[in-house]
C-alpha cells in the first residue's frame, strides 16, 4: 500500500494530513450539522418559547422555498454549473399562477399548480440548451432570464401588485397536514427523493461525474448534454414550486418582490453546505443544514434585538467561515 | 568557494509525507557541466527527491550543498534566485501572452514603469539565438509548437543564470524531430558549463543525452554510474530491484511473442477524415482476438483516429463498418453500446474523476447496465468492482478510495477495468502505459496480451517502438494524419517502423500501400 | 505539419474571439448610435450625450474594476452594495469638503477590496463566494450605518459640485469616466502589472511557478475593484444629492455583463478595457433608445420592458459572439 499512498500525498504538496481520511469526511459530514445543533441548543436555552411547534414551523415555512431552490441548485453546482436564472423564474410561476386560478379555466386551480411549474421548468431547459448546444457559460447563460425573467413577470402582471384570496390554491403556503405545513412537507419530500436520487440512481452519479471530469464522463459514455439540460430544468421546476409558496403565502404575487435576491441566498445555502462552487461533489443534506443555519442564525438575531441589516453581515462572515473550514478539511 | 569539487551534492536526504517515508537517506551528485539522469519506478522518490532540491518540499534531514555552499531553499522563486531552474513536464508557460513576454514575466525591463518593449524583444532575440533557435518573440506563446515552448522555458531558466536546469520528463510531449532540438540546446548548455539533471522513463534518451546516471528505489539511491558503464538491463534491473538473469529471461515488456490468432473482422476504417487538418484520411482494421499497434509521430493523427473511431470527434469524410456493417457513432455512447471502449492518452484530463471513488471511477459506463429503472443496483456494482479489482490486482485501500490517490498504474488498471467489466469486444488504448512504472506496465501489458488470447481485438497507440514491435500483431503507420503503411506480424522491426513514420509512402486517395 | 497543439489552437481561438467580440460590440455600439441619429431628433444633441455619460458614469468604473477582476479569473459580487455604501459614507462625510467626499468612500471600498482579496488570495477561496458573502455584508452596513434611509448630501460643502462643476462643458463625472479609461488602456496595455494579472488569469499555477507575486495581484485587483465601486459610490451620492443605501442591487451583475459584451474572458487569461467601455455604453444606450421610442408616442413599451430587451440582447450578442468565434476557426 505504500506506493498508492505516497503518490497521494506527494499529490498534496506542502499540507501535511492531520486527520485520516475518514474523521476528516466525518467532520465535513458533521461540522454543519454540529453548528446548526449549537444554533438550536443556543436558542432553546435563550430565546424564549423557541421549543414551540409555532416557532419552529415558522422556520420551517421561512426556510422552505429557499431550500427547495437550494436543493436544485445543488444539483447544478454540482455539475459544475450556476444558476442566477432562479429568483426570477420564481416571480414568473408567481405572476402566472394567479392568473390562471383568477380566470374562469376549467380546474383553475390544478392548471395554477401545473402550468407555472412546466413554464418554468422550460426556462430551465432554456438554460440547459444556452449551456449545451450554443457553449454558454452557465453564469451568462442564466444571467440572460436573471435579467428578462423578472422582466417576464413584470410584463406580464404590468408590475402590479396582485393581492387574491383562493383558499384551494393556498393550500400549498398556508394548508397543514396533521397540524405540520404543507410547504414543509413538500420540501421534505423534495429533499428526500434529492437524497436518494443523488446517493442510488444513475443519474446522480452521472451529475457527480460531469462535474469531477466533463470529458471524462463523455467518453465512458455518460450523455453529457442530456444531464446538464435535466439539471436546469430541474432547477428551474424547483424554482416554480418555490414561487408558488411564496405568493401563496402572502396572499399576493408582487413581480418585484417574489424571489428577490433568492438565487444568492441559495448558492449560500449550498455552499455553507458543504458542496463546493468547482463541482463534482454534492451533499444534499448539507444544502439543507446549510439553509437552515442561515435561516436559524437570522431568527436568532432578530428575536435578540439585531437589526436585519446587522444579520446580514453576521450571515456574511458566517459564509466566509463555513466555506474557510470546509477548504481547510478538503485539502 | 571552489571551482572544483560537484556542483550539487545532496546527502542523506529523508522526506517522511504522515504515513509514508518517501525518502530514506536519499542522495544525488551532479557534476559541473554534467548531464545527469534520475531514474526510478514511479514511487521510488525520484519526484519527491528533485521537489526538495527545487524548494518545493522542505527536507526533514540531510544536506544540500550548491557550488560548495549548504543551501536550503523555501521556494521555487528561492532556488531559481540561486542559480537552480526548473523546467516541467507540462510545460509551464502563459499561453496567450508573447514569447518575449513568458521569458521575462516578473522582471520586465521597464523605462517610466511601463514594458519597454523594444528592449524585451531584443534581449528575447538574444537568449533563443544562443539556443539556436528562430522564433518571432512577439507571438503568443500558445501558437508556436511544444517544443519551441519548452526551448522558450529553457531560455527563461538561463535568463536566470543558472547554473543547474532541472528537467521534469521534458520530452514526455515531444516527438521526435523536437527532442532532437532539445538535444541539441542541452547539449549547449553543457558546453556553457551548465549541469542539467534530466529525469525521465525513456532508456534511449537517457543514454543518447545523458553523462551519469542515479537509480533510486523505494526512497533510497541505490545506485550512482557512468552511462557508458551500465546496460540498458542493469539499468531496468536496478529500477526493478531485479536479478538481472531475470530480467533477461523475461524480455523487458510483459508481451510474449506468440502471435495471436486473428479471426472475423471487427472494426474496419477506410478514409477516415476528421473535422481539423490532423486526421485526413486514415484505414485501419483490426480483427476480433489482435492487436494492432497504432504508430506514428506526435501530431500524425494517432488519438485523433481513435477519436474518431469512438465517437468523440466528428468524422467528416470516410466509412466505419463494425462487424461488415457500416455505422457512425454520434457520441461515445454510441460506440460503447456496440462494444468499443477507449482508454484515452491523457488519464487525468480525460480518463478518471479524481474525487470519485474507485468503485464509482470503475463502474462510470456500466452505470445503464447495472441499474433499473435509473437506480443502481449496489451489489452487483459491488460484485463487478471486487471482481476487477482483484483481476487486475489493483491496490487500493478499498473501492471508496477516492482514484487520485492511487498511482498511476493503478489508476491505468481502473480505466481499463471500466471498459473490461463491459465485456467489449473492441478495446482503443491510447498509451496505455504512458507514464506507469516499469512494474506496472509490465502487468498492463501481460493483461492486454491475455485479453487478445480471449478474442478481444485491441488497437494500441504507443509512442514506444519496443512495445509496439512486442506486442502487436500487426502494425499499422500514420503520417499527417493518413496511413502510410500497414506491417504483417514478421515485417515489425523498430527499424521498419520508424522508417514509415518518418518517410513511409503517402496513400494519395483510397489505396493503401503494404508495409 | 500540423504542429498546432492544443493551447495553441485555443489561444488563436481565444485571439480570434477576442477580436470579434470587441469589435462586435463596438458595431454593434455604431449601429444604435446610427439608428438612434437617425429616428430621434434630439438623439446626439448635448444635452442627451452628457446626460448620457453623466449617468453611465458609475457602471462604467464599476465595469471596469471587473474588467481586471474577471481577467485574473476572478469575479466581484460586492461592488453594487460597496457603491451602495460608499454613497452613504459620502454623503455623511459630505460636510468635510469635497476630497473628504471622495478620499473617505474610496477608501472604504478599498479595504473592502482588501478583504476580498486577501480571501481569495490568501484564505484560498472562491471568489464567488467570497464577494457574495461581501455584497451581504457591505449591503448590510450600508443600511445599518444609513438607518435604513437615504443620507442626505450636506449641500453647503461644496461635495455637490462634482455632479455639477463642467469643464469644457463636460460635467465632472464625464471626465472622471474619461480619465479613469484612458488610464485603464494605459495599464492594460503597458504595465507589468496587467501582464501578471493576465498571467494568473491564464494559468495561475504557471504564474506561481514563474515566481509571479500571485497573490499580491490578486489583491491589487480587489482592492482597485473596490475602489472604483466606492468612486461609484461618490458619483451617485453627488448625482442624487443622496447617500443611497439600498441602491446598487444587480449593478455587478450588469457590469459582468458589460465586461461579457465587451469580450473579456470570463475565465480569464484575456481581456478589453476599451470592449469593456463599448459594453457599457451599448447596454446604457438600450434604455436611451427605449426612452426616446417611447417619447415618440406611437408604442409605449413599459419599463419592464427594459429588463426583457436587455435580456435578449446580452442572449444575441453573447450567441454571436460565440458562433463567430466558432466559424473563425
Amino acid at each position: 500500500m505504500a506506493r498508492a499512498s505516497e503518490t497521494a500525498a506527494v499529490g498534496a504538496p506542502g499540507r501535511a494530513r492531520v486527520w485520516p481520511r475518514d474523521v476528516r469526511d466525518l467532520g465535513q459530514t458533521y461540522g454543519a450539522a454540529a453548528a446548526l445543533a449549537l444554533l438550536v441548543l443556543y436558542n432553546a436555552v435563550f430565546t424564549d418559547r423557541f421549543l414551540t411547534t409555532d416557532s419552529i414551523y415558522v422556520n420551517l415555512t421561512q426556510v422552505a422555498p429557499i431550500v427547495i431552490v437550494a436543493l436544485g441548485m445543488t444539483l447544478v453546482i454540482a455539475t459544475g454549473g450556476i444558476d442566477l436564472s432562479v429568483g426570477s423564474l420564481m416571480a414568473i410561476a408567481g405572476a402566472l399562477a394567479p392568473l390562471i386560478f383568477l380566470s374562469d379555466l376549467p380546474f383553475g386551480v390544478a392548471v395554477a399548480f401545473v402550468v407555472p411549474v412546466l413554464v418554468t421548468g422550460a426556462f430551465g431547459l432554456f438554460n440547459g440548451v444556452l449551456i449545451t448546444r450554443f457553449g454558454f457559460q452557465p453564469i451568462i447563460a442564466t444571467l440572460v432570464l436573471f435579467i428578462a425573467g423578472r422582466g417576464i413577470a413584470q410584463v406580464v402582471t404590468n408590475g402590479e401588485l396582485q393581492p387574491f384570496r383562493n383558499p384551494a390554491f393556498q393550500y400549498i403556503g398556508l394548508g397543514r397536514v396533521l397540524g405540520v405545513p404543507v410547504q414543509v412537507l413538500l420540501m421534505l419530500a423534495i429533499f428526500a427523493v434529492m437524497a436518494w436520487a443523488v446517493r442510488t440512481t444513475r443519474f446522480g452519479r452521472q451529475v457527480l461525474a460531469i462535474g469531477g471530469n466533463e470529458a471524462a464522463a463523455r467518453l465512458a459514455g455518460v450523455p453529457v448534454n442530456r444531464v446538464k439540460l435535466a439539471v436546469y430544468g430541474v432547477s428551474g421546476l424547483l424554482a416554480g414550486v418555490a414561487g408558488l409558496i411564496v405568493i401563496a403565502i402572502n396572499s399576493s404575487s408582487d413581480a418585484n418582490q417574489v424571489g428577490l435576491n433568492l438565487e444568492l441566498a441559495a448558492i449560500a445555502a449550498v455552499a455553507v453546505g458543504g458542496t463546493p462552487l468547482t463541482g463534482g461533489r454534492a451533499t444534499v443534506v448539507g444544502t439543507l443544514i446549510g439553509a437552515l443555519i442561515l435561516q436559524l442564525l437570522r431568527f436568532t438575531l432578530l428575536s435578540h434585538g439585531v437589526p436585519d441589516a446587522v444579520a446580514l453581515v453576521v450571515q456574511a462572515a458566517i459564509i466566509v467561515a463555513a466555506v474557510f473550514l470546509q477548504r481547510q478539511r478538503q485539502t | 568557494m571552489t571551482a572544483t569539487g560537484p556542483l550539487l551534492h545532496m546527502e542523506g536526504i529523508s522526506k517522511a509525507f504522515p504515513g509514508v517515508r518517501a525518502l530514506e537517506e536519499a542522495s544525488l551528485t551532479v557534476g559541473r557541466g554534467e548531464v545527469h539522469a534520475v531514474m526510478g519506478q514511479n514511487g521510488a522518490g525520484k519526484s519527491t527527491l528533485i521537489k526538495i532540491l527545487t524548494g518545493a518540499y522542505r527536507r526533514d534531514a540531510g544536506t544540500v550543498t550548491l557550488d560548495g555552499q549548504p543551501v536550503d531553499f523555501h521556494s521555487p522563486q528561492q532556488a531559481q534566485a540561486g542559480g537552480v531552474s526548473t523546467i516541467y513536464q507540462e510545460v509551464n508557460l502563459v499561453g496567450f501572452r508573447s514569447v518575449a513576454e513568458n521569458i521575462f514575466l516578473g522582471r520586465e525591463p521597464r523605462r517610466l514603469g511601463l514594458i519597454d518593449r523594444r528592449r524585451m524583444h531584443a534581449e528575447a532575440r538574444r537568449l533563443l539565438e544562443r539556443l539556436g533557435v528562430q522564433v518571432d518573440v512577439s507571438r503568443p506563446l500558445g501558437s508556436i509548437n511544444v517544443a519551441l515552448q519548452q526551448m522558450v522555458a529553457i531560455a527563461r531558466a538561463i535568463s536566470f543564470e543558472s547554473r543547474l536546469v532541472v528537467m521534469d520528463e521534458p520530452t514526455s510531449s515531444l516527438d521526435e524531430a523536437e527532442v532532437a532540438t532539445l538535444f541539441g540546446v542541452i547539449r549547449q548548455l553543457k558546453a556553457e558549463g551548465v549541469s542539467v539533471i534530466f529525469v525521465s522513463h525513456r532508456l534511449d534518451e537517457v543514454y543518447a543525452i545523458c553523462d551519469r546516471v542515479t537509480i533510486m528505489r523505494d526512497g533510497r539511491t541505490v545506485d550512482d554510474r557512468a552511462l557508458a558503464d551500465v546496460s540498458r538491463l542493469e539499468l531496468v534491473a536496478r529500477m526493478l530491484g531485479k536479478d538481472l538473469a531475470e530480467v533477461r529471461r523475461s524480455g523487458a515488456t510483459g508481451f510474449t511473442d506468440a502471435t495471436h490468432h486473428a479471426e472475423r473482422r471487427l472494426l474496419e476504417a477506410r478514409g477516415l477524415r476528421g473535422a481539423g487538418r490532423t486526421l485526413e484520411h486514415a484505414d485501419v482494421a483490426v480483427r476480433a482476438g489482435e492487436i494492432v499497434g497504432l504508430a506514428g509521430l506526435l501530431g500524425s493523427g494517432r488519438t485523433e483516429l481513435a477519436r474518431a473511431i469512438f465517437g468523440a470527434d466528428p468524422v467528416e469524410a470516410g466509412e466505419l463498418e463494425v462487424d461488415g456493417r457500416p455505422v457512425r457513432f454520434g457520441s461515445p455512447a454510441d460506440a460503447i453500446r456496440a462494444g468499443i471502449g477507449l482508454a484515452p492518452e491523457d488519464r487525468k484530463t480525460e480518463g478518471i474523476v479524481p474525487e470519485m471513488s474507485v468503485r464509482e471511477n470503475l463502474t462510470l459506463a456500466l452505470l445503464p447496465a447495472i441499474s433499473r429503472y435509473g437506480v443502481v443496483d449496489r451489489r452487483r456494482q459491488q460484485e463487478v468492482v471486487d471482481r476487477f479489482l482483484r483481476r487486475l490486482d489493483i491496490k487500493t485501500t478499498g473501492p471508496d478510495q477516492k482514484i487520485r490517490e492511487l498511482s498511476g498504474g493503478n489508476q491505468q488498471k481502473v480505466l481499463l477495468a471500466r471498459w473490461l467489466c463491459l465485456d467489449p469486444r473492441l478495446l482503443l488504448l491510447d498509451e496505455p502505459t504512458r507514464g506507469i512504472d516499469v512494474g506496472a506496465k509490465g502487468e498492463i501489458q501481460t493483461l492486454i496480451n491475455e485479453l487478445a488470447d480471449n478474442g478481444l481485438g485491441v488497437l494500441m497507440i504507443s509512442s514506444e517502438l519496443e512495445e509496439l514491435v512486442e506486442g502487436s500483431d500487426r502494425v499499422v503507420v500514420l503520417r499527417d494524419g493518413r496511413t502510410v503503411a500497414e506491417l504483417p506480424h514478421e515485417a515489425i522491426t523498430e527499424d521498419a517502423i520508424m522508417a514509415a513514420m518518418a518517410e513511409g509512402p503517402a496513400t494519395g486517395g483510397g489505396e493503401r500501400d503494404g508495409g | 505539419m500540423a504542429t498546432t497543439s492544443a493551447p495553441a489552437r485555443s489561444v488563436t481561438r481565444a485571439r480570434l474571439a477576442g477580436l470579434v467580440q470587441g469589435q462586435g460590440a463596438l458595431v454593434a455600439l455604431a449601429l444604435l448610435v446610427l439608428f438612434g441619429a437617425l429616428r430621434y431628433d434630439n438623439f446626439l444633441s448635448s444635452y442627451n450625450v452628457t446626460s448620457f455619460l453623466a449617468n453611465n458614469a458609475k457602471f462604467g468604473l464599476i465595469a471596469l474594476g471587473m474588467t481586471f477582476v474577471i481577467m485574473t479569473g476572478g469575479i466581484d459580487l460586492s461592488v453594487g452594495a460597496v457603491a451602495a455604501l460608499a454613497s452613504v459614507v459620502a454623503a455623511m462625510v459630505s460636510d468635510r469638503g469635497l476630497v473628504a467626499g471622495i478620499a473617505v468612500p474610496v477608501l472604504v471600498g478599498v479595504v473592502i477590496g482588501l478583504v476580498n482579496g486577501s480571501l481569495v488570495a490568501w484564505g484560498r477561496l472562491q471568489p464567488f463566494i467570497v464577494t457574495l458573502a461581501m455584497l451581504l455584508a457591505a449591503r448590510g452596513l450600508a443600511l445599518t450605518v444609513a438607518g435604513n434611509q437615504s443620507v442626505a448630501v450636506d449641500f453647503e460643502s461644496g461635495f455637490t459640485a462634482l455632479g455639477t462643476t463642467t469643464l469644457l462643458t463636460l460635467a465632472a463625472p464625464i471626465w472622471i469616466f474619461a480619465v479613469a479609461y484612458l488610464l485603464g488602456v494605459l495599464v492594460l496595455g503597458r504595465t507589468p502589472f496587467s501582464r501578471h494579472v493576465l498571467a494568473i488569469g491564464d494559468n495561475e499555477e504557471t504564474a506561481r511557478l514563474m515566481g509571479l507575486r500571485v497573490e499580491r495581484v490578486k489583491l491589487l485587483v480587489y482592492a482597485l475593484s473596490g475602489a472604483l465601486a466606492g468612486m461609484a459610490g461618490v458619483l451617485l451620492a453627488a448625482q442624487y444629492g443622496a447617500g443611497q443605501p439600498a441602491e446598487g442591487v444587480g449593478w455587478e451583475l450588469t457590469a459582468i455583463a458589460a465586461v461579457v459584451v465587451g469580450g473579456t474572458l470570463l475565465t480569464g487569461g484575456f481581456g478589453s478595457v476599451v470592449g469593456t467601455l463599448w459594453g457599457v455604453l451599448l447596454l446604457g444606450l438600450i434604455f436611451n433608445v427605449l426612452n426616446f421610442e417611447n417619447g415618440r408616442g406611437v408604442i409605449s413599451l413599459s419599463p419592464y420592458w427594459q429588463s426583457i430587451v436587455l435580456g435578449g440582447f446580452l442572449l444575441v450578442v453573447v450567441l454571436l459572439q460565440n458562433r463567430l468565434a466558432a466559424r473563425q476557426t
